[in-house]
């Protein structure tokens, strides 16, 4: 027995040693009670650090939403527009934008919200931070009120405005108003004074921790009543640990894709919005982005021929087991419905089809001359042509294996190549890729969101968030801009521009339109139940940054506590 | 004694800084940018303003410098204990980062390295004198030892967490709590311990005592085994002689495998997510993070280099050849 004292008292060491291995944060915290707390997940990939609105992508999960709010929100179904912190909006004429705000709303440090707030948030992008382009387009804003702020432009472009309205946080003036360049990108505001319906609470490397603000305004205005206390965001993990915490109740919500999540789905253990195929909303349209430098790209025939070679079923039942939807041809979000020219779909649009594919190559002088299978230019160059994803990417990288095969079968040489992200990105961005596949435009309050990406001149030496395939198009970039300058509210004004658009799409196909990504979202229904479905309430459940200012807030005044 | 410490410190010096070399060289001759895929997460559209975050951000991290300045600025950092600042947790230091995930990792290694070390050397000796145990458990200690960590760590989170839902299997701690000093949180870090902790143990603990067995026997057939034997003394005494003898080839595998057993629990760490350096690994990988990979590299090298070194001690304490070896090496 005496051999073992050692061990047993190593042992004890290290027990004692593991426990106390974190330096005390918040003291006497005894935890979240699990009937008043949302675990989340699978929208953070690294340890929240940032609390800072103004740095888009870099901020902790909540932070634009839970914390900060927009002006309007939007709702998609109804396709209109949700007064939030304003209460009233006009346009005395067209290049004049009135926006009254709510009275008696307060930031949590118990200021009033008032129109000088706007005004500096609007003035903030004056300065080089990344929304800062509104100023190439708003000539003043004004506080012509405490409550109400006049906007005037010297370019009234009101849908590009509205999306910049609703897509950006009000931050408090008496915080930001006096911040240089430098403390705009690098402070991470740590102690975030806020609107919204929760207030931080607490962080670590692996979580963000929110509670409710009890004092917040739209508890009467909107008369949301925000169900859990505390809201913890888990920082993604591996999908076989999301999954196990899914499954043992731990975390309520996932909002990353799990390859076979049907099979729980189907199995009742886990909810989704629809109960079979897709099961998922659609959040994006991932697209085929190519190079418009390469010769062979830049021919539309030969796109168009690329474009009725790939089977996209075989991706969706393959690679997806049908958790998405294929896109329409023109690439919009079934929300923007009303905006797709669907006769001119039903002439132009492009379905799979080999044999028009090889037609359509043939006509256009690319040819097998040389007898290696593959054609080649009108000119006689061999064409080769290399597909990027993401590595580690799983679902894109067994797609971009069917399109590859696809392509191949009508004589178009595409072979994969899976690099890490950065080094994607970088090469993307400088326009050194052949063909790669992009989903960074989310559902908005506008097309216009999606014509911009696709179409937007003068093309950059680095293009970093639009245009990646560098395609030219006077025309098309000058009906884009026609759609900026539409009324907010005239969905059929904007539906006119937006087919006369789809015609040139159609024909040039800069882009082409894959599948429509999931808003992943799935549910456990352990402890917080009645989430968004097709059958009950018709809403978004999700973390994810961008979609709180479209109706996933009011997901968490909807959601019940199971029995 | 000191000769011979004095050159086993040489021998360490040049392996450090060999390795510390290595380690600053990998990422930097990685593919990819940390400073672009920072801007890349922050989206900034308009290309002046990302040219002027760009040259910023070099300049934080003092990327714009020619490389041999970037490698002497480093060592010169690295004695002033400045790991530099994290590109991922921008503006959070390096070192702060790796230091609040050290103590998982050492929590989780510690116990299992020294505890399968000495329970597998027992249960080895053991084994060696029982037939019936020979035959029933080594087998079975043969397919421990040569399961991946990482691959037990995967059946015993699914058996023992999901099916059997007894322990958790992710996490360093409850997600309700925060870190404090609490009886809650303190149960709470251990219970998420243990699954990590046996799985690294299970796989070592079967190695140690393969080779203790075969050790014994080994030894047990030795001239001076045989002479003991001859001479009449206790069954009891020839063992603990062969244990002795057997126990120096088994401190020298201990500092060859430490190695081994750290890889194994930088993926452990991963299976369950636990928040310890191999995760920490994982997550500077993914975002390009140099400065927090190769300071924790740094931490790891150091760690092995410094195991080493007390293995070194020890077998100088423990083996009175060596002494001899040393001092009476002259006469």
């Amino acid at each position: 027995m005496r051999t073992l004292r050692l061990p047993a008292a190593l042992a004890a060491v290290a027990l004692i040693a593991t426990a106390c291995s974190d330096e005390g944060g918040d003291s006497g915290s005894s935890g979240y009670p699990r009937n008043e707390t949302l675990y989340t997940t699978g929208t953070a990939w690294d340890p929240p650090t940032n609390w800072n609105p103004i740095m888009r992508g870099q901020y902790a999960v909540g932070t634009f939403g839970l914390a900060y709010e927009p002006l309007f929100h939007y709702d998609a179904e109804a396709n209109d527009y949700v007064h939030w912190l304003a209460e009233s909006d006009e346009w005395p004429d067209e290049s004049t934008h009135v926006i009254t705000l709510r009275d008696g709303m307060t930031w949590t440090d118990g200021e009033a919200i008032d129109a000088e707030d706007v005004v500096t948030t609007i003035e903030l992008g004056q300065m080089d931070v990344s929304y800062s382009n509104i100023w190439d387009y708003v000539e003043g804003v004004e506080a012509t009120g405490d409550l109400e702020v006049t906007v005037t432009f010297s370019d009234p472009r009101p849908q590009e405005w509205m999306n910049w309205a609703f897509g950006t946080p009000i931050v408090p003036e008496h915080i930001w108003a006096d911040k240089s360049q430098e403390e705009l990108t690098d402070d991470p505001n740590a102690e975030p004074v806020g609107s919204g319906p929760y207030v931080y609470e607490a962080h670590a490397d692996d979580r963000m921790v929110w509670k409710r603000n009890d004092d917040w305004w739209g508890a009467e205005a909107h008369g949301l009543e925000m169900q859990p206390t505390y809201i913890v965001d888990v920082v993604n993990a591996s999908n076989e640990v999301t999954m196990n915490m899914l499954s043992n109740g731990e975390v309520d919500l996932s909002n990353n894709f799990l390859p076979g999540i049907e099979q729980s789905i189907d199995a009742g253990q886990l909810t989704s919005f629809y109960d079979g195929p897709p099961y998922m909303q659609s959040a994006n349209t991932a697209w085929l982005v190519v190079n418009h430098d390469h010769p062979a790209l830049g021919d539309a025939e030969f796109r168009k021929a690329l474009a009725h070679a790939i089977d996209l079923d075989q991706i969706i039942s393959g690679p997806y087991s049908d958790l998405v939807d294929g896109a329409n041809p023109t690439g919009l979000l079934p929300q923007w419905d009303a905006y797709i020219d669907h006769e001119l779909v039903e002439e132009e649009g492009h379905t799979y089809n080999p044999d028009e594919s090889v037609a359509l190559l043939e006509d256009a002088g690319y040819m097998d001359d040389d007898g290696d299978g593959y054609v080649e230019t009108p000119d006689g160059e061999p064409i080769s042509l290399t597909l990027e994803v993401p590595g580690g990417w799983s679902d894109w990288e067994e797609a971009a294996r069917v399109i590859a095969e696809n392509a191949q079968e009508v004589g178009i040489d595409i072979q994969t190549n899976f690099p890490d992200f950065g080094l994607l990105v970088d090469n993307r961005n400088a326009g050194e890729f052949d063909i790669v596949i992009n989903n960074e435009r989310q559902l908005s309050n506008t097309p216009w969101s999606y014509y911009d990406y696709l179409f937007q001149l003068p093309v950059r030496d680095s293009q970093t968030t639009v245009n990646f395939g560098r395609y030219e198009n006077e025309e098309a970039w000058e009906l884009v801009e026609e759609l900026a300058t539409v009324p907010a509210d005239d969905v059929e004004g904007a539906a006119e521009v937006t087919s006369r658009i789809q015609e040139i799409q159609l024909a040039e196909l800069p882009a082409i339109p894959l599948w429509y990504n999931g808003l992943w979202s799935q549910q456990s229904n352990d402890v917080w139940t009645n989430w968004p479905s097709e059958s009950g309430y018709s809403g978004y459940a999700t973390m994810w940054d961008g979609w709180f200012q479209l109706g996933a807030i009011r997901t968490l005044a909807e959601i019940e506590l199971a029995e | 004694m000191w000769r011979y410490m004095g050159r086993k410190l040489g021998i360490y010096a040049i392996t450090f800084v060999i390795a510390v070399t290595i380690n600053w060289m990998i990422p930097r001759f990685m593919p990819g940018d940390p400073v672009r895929s920072m801007l890349n997460r922050a989206s900034v559209s308009d290309p002046e303003a990302l040219e002027r975050m760009t040259n910023y951000y070099n300049e934080v991290f003092g990327l714009e410098t020619p490389l041999h300045q970037q490698y002497f600025s480093f060592w010169s950092g690295l004695f002033r204990g400045e790991l530099g600042i994290s590109s991922m947790q921008y503006p959070e230091p390096v070192l702060d980062i790796i230091l609040r995930a050290v103590p998982y990792t050492l929590g989780l290694l510690l116990p299992a390295i020294i505890l399968s070390w000495i329970l597998g050397n027992h249960f080895g000796a053991f084994a060696a004198r029982s037939k019936g145990l020979d035959n029933s458990l080594l087998p079975f200690s043969y397919i421990l030892t040569a399961t991946p960590y990482m691959w037990l760590a995967l059946l015993m989170a699914w058996a023992v967490g999901v099916v059997g839902g007894f322990l958790p299997t992710s996490g360093g701690y409850s997600l309700a709590l925060m870190p404090a000093f609490s009886w809650e949180f303190i149960l709470s870090a251990l219970t998420h311990w243990v699954l990590p902790f046996l799985s690294l143990f299970i796989v070592a603990l079967g190695g140690w005592a393969i080779g203790m067995r075969n050790m014994i026997i080994y030894e047990l057939e030795a001239d001076y085994s045989n002479y003991l034997q001859a001479l009449g003394a206790p069954r009891r005494l020839i063992r603990r002689y062969a244990f002795r003898n057997a126990m120096l080839p088994q401190i020298t595998g201990l500092a060859v495998q430490l190695g081994t057993v750290i890889a194994g629990a930088l993926l452990t760490e991963i299976v369950f997510n636990y928040p310890g350096l191999g995760s920490l690994i994982l997550r500077a990988l993914n975002n390009n993070d140099y400065f927090v990979l190769q300071g924790t590299f740094l931490f790891v090298i150091i760690g092995v280099l410094i195991a080493n070194f007390i293995i070194d001690i020890i077998y100088v304490l423990v083996d009175p050849r060596t002494r001899v070896q040393m001092t009476g090496g002259a006469s």
